[in-house]
């Protein structure tokens, strides 16, 4: 059980590195938003303005670190509601975006007391149990901890599926829950969907924006003024690809491990290899999923798509479900 | 001098008094774990009592013939019941499981009770129920193997002997016949 615990550790201390990540971020997107916004003062303008920084001229930008300070400190400010969001509403958001609808015991029995099994082998509460009406087959959970979870399934897997492989992959989501590898996971869907919509706003302002200060401003402050600009562009670039990364970083080797939990709950490798094998045969493209809560599907949602880029196996945020296959078959006929 | 040895024997003394009271705790806390444990089963096994009459009901009406394995599960059930140790309740618990076992399996023969709504419901939360008091035994094994091991081993031997902690019974069911529905094959 000590590896469990180890598990959980490192799930909820990489949630607070992400946070921190993300604040770290913001901040320097502000201020780079900030100087392209407020405009630099030039090199000579410190001198000129040591004494009262805004009366000689009227349109002279304050001094950097003003601009820097508030900047900073709005940062900070979103910073925080960004996480106090995504904790408690974070949930909610990606239940909603995935477009899931919440059940009752008399809707389905059945899946009910599969889930409920399921806790008792894992000494876990009940999570609340959504159906997304979607005949593609997947499923995911999410919360900010076990007491907080739900497990999402679409219509199209719960009706295919045979009652010991339902078991099998609610046995996987609820591993995720107990490892709390869904509080990452929502905070990743959340913060980088957040980010990644940020960027765009500002990638927009740049385009079609610009401060008028910066077009009207010519020699003195050019040569920051390019700085600023490259960076501006560089963050631009870097802040989709940082969230990309660290969702692939989240994706494979978690999917190795709950499918091994599940095995361990169910008692039954072979029941989830199979309904792996259902998922993988499944050509429908799940249409509620996106970029940002793909990874918390337990397969792929855009499978056309992967396929298209598996080739170099960077890109992709779930390991070859063969792979996943052959690993519980190990675990059937009694190896590790 | 007699200071000095009067000091060794005073923190010698509240050591002890230290580790009495962490193993004494140690010791509830285990024994509450196995006991929530147990209360989990039991949970399972009163709603299993509470399910069987409506399945026996539910059968008569279709298949009134099968008398001997309706009043073998009504027997079982009212065994379990009565039971007043673990070990009793397990082997009634047993009893309960193969006769409701020979039961779905002689509703293969009746198409009308197979298509039955409310009996296909009640197979469904009995066959779940046996599921659930598997996985909650193996979880009440766990925290009695624990409790017993502590319990028998030395030094703590000695605090669970002076406070009355005894060794608590494994809830043993037969092998396999816990986990799996019950499956029909002829």
């Amino acid at each position: 059980m000590a590896s469990f615990d180890d598990l959980i550790r490192e799930n909820k201390r990489n949630t607070v590195l992400l946070c921190v990540l993300v604040t770290l971020l913001l901040c320097a997107l502000a201020s780079v938003i900030a100087l392209v916004v407020v405009g630099v003062p030039e090199t000579s303008g410190y001198a000129r303005h040591s004494t009262s920084p805004y009366d000689s001229t009227g349109a002279a930008p304050p001094p950097l670190t003003h601009t820097l300070t508030v900047a900073v400190l709005a940062a900070l400010a979103v910073a925080a509601v960004m996480i106090a969001f995504s904790y408690y509403g974070g949930a909610a958001t990606v239940l909603a975006i995935s477009r899931a609808r919440e059940i009752r015991k008399s809707d389905d029995p059945q899946l009910f007391n599969v889930v409920e099994e399921m806790t008792i082998a894992g000494n876990l509460p009940m999570p609340r149990i959504f159906v997304i009406d979607d005949t593609a087959m997947n499923a995911f959970a999410t919360g900010r901890d076990p007491r907080h979870a739900a497990v999402a399934i679409t219509e199209g897997l719960r009706r295919r599926l045979s009652r010991d492989e339902l078991q099998a992959v609610m046995a996987h989501e609820l591993a995720h829950v107990r490892n709390y590898d869904i509080r990452l996971a929502m905070f990743v869907a959340v913060l980088v969907g957040l980010i990644v919509i940020l960027a765009d706003v500002f990638a927009r302002y740049m385009w079609w924006g610009g401060s008028s200060r910066r077009r009207s401003n010519r020699g003195g402050g050019g040569a920051i003024q390019l700085i600023v600009l490259v960076l501006a562009l560089v963050l631009m670039i870097l802040a989709p690809l940082f969230a990309k990364l660290i969702q692939l970083a989240l994706s494979r080797q978690r999917e190795y491990l709950a499918d091994a939990t599940a095995a361990g709950m169910t008692r039954h490798p072979e029941a989830l290899a199979s309904a792996l094998a259902k998922l993988e045969a499944d050509p429908e493209v799940l249409e509620a999923a996106n970029r940002g809560t793909a990874h918390l599907y337990i397969v792929n949602p855009f499978k056309p798509h992967e396929r298209r880029f598996s080739a170099s196996g960077l890109f992709r945020t779930h390991p070859e479900i063969k792979d996943r296959i052959s690993r519980l078959m190990t675990i059937a006929r009694g190896g590790v | 001098m007699v200071w000095m040895v009067l000091g060794v024997l005073v923190v010698v003394a509240v050591l002890v008094v230290l580790y009495l009271i962490v193993a004494y705790n140690g010791l509830v806390r285990l024994r509450n774990a196995a006991q929530e444990a147990w209360a989990q089963i039991d949970v399972q096994l009163k709603r299993r009592y509470d399910l069987i009459p409506n399945l026996v009901e539910t059968v008569k009406g279709y298949a009134s013939h099968e008398k001997d394995t309706l009043e073998r599960v009504v027997k079982a059930r009212q065994a379990g019941i009565s039971a007043s140790t673990v070990e009793d309740q397990a082997a009634a618990e047993n009893m309960i499981s193969g006769a409701l076992r020979q039961l779905f399996a002689l509703s293969e023969a009746y198409p009308d009770l197979k298509a039955n709504q409310n009996f296909l419901s009640l197979q469904e939360e009995l066959s779940s129920t046996e599921n659930k008091i598997g996985f909650a035994r193996q979880y009440y094994n766990d925290q009695v193997r624990a409790m017993n091991t502590r319990v028998e081993m030395f030094p703590t031997n000695i605090i669970a002997g002076l406070f009355g902690f005894k060794r608590m019974g494994f809830f043993e069911l037969e092998d396999g016949a816990a986990r799996e529905a019950p499956k029909v094959s002829f």
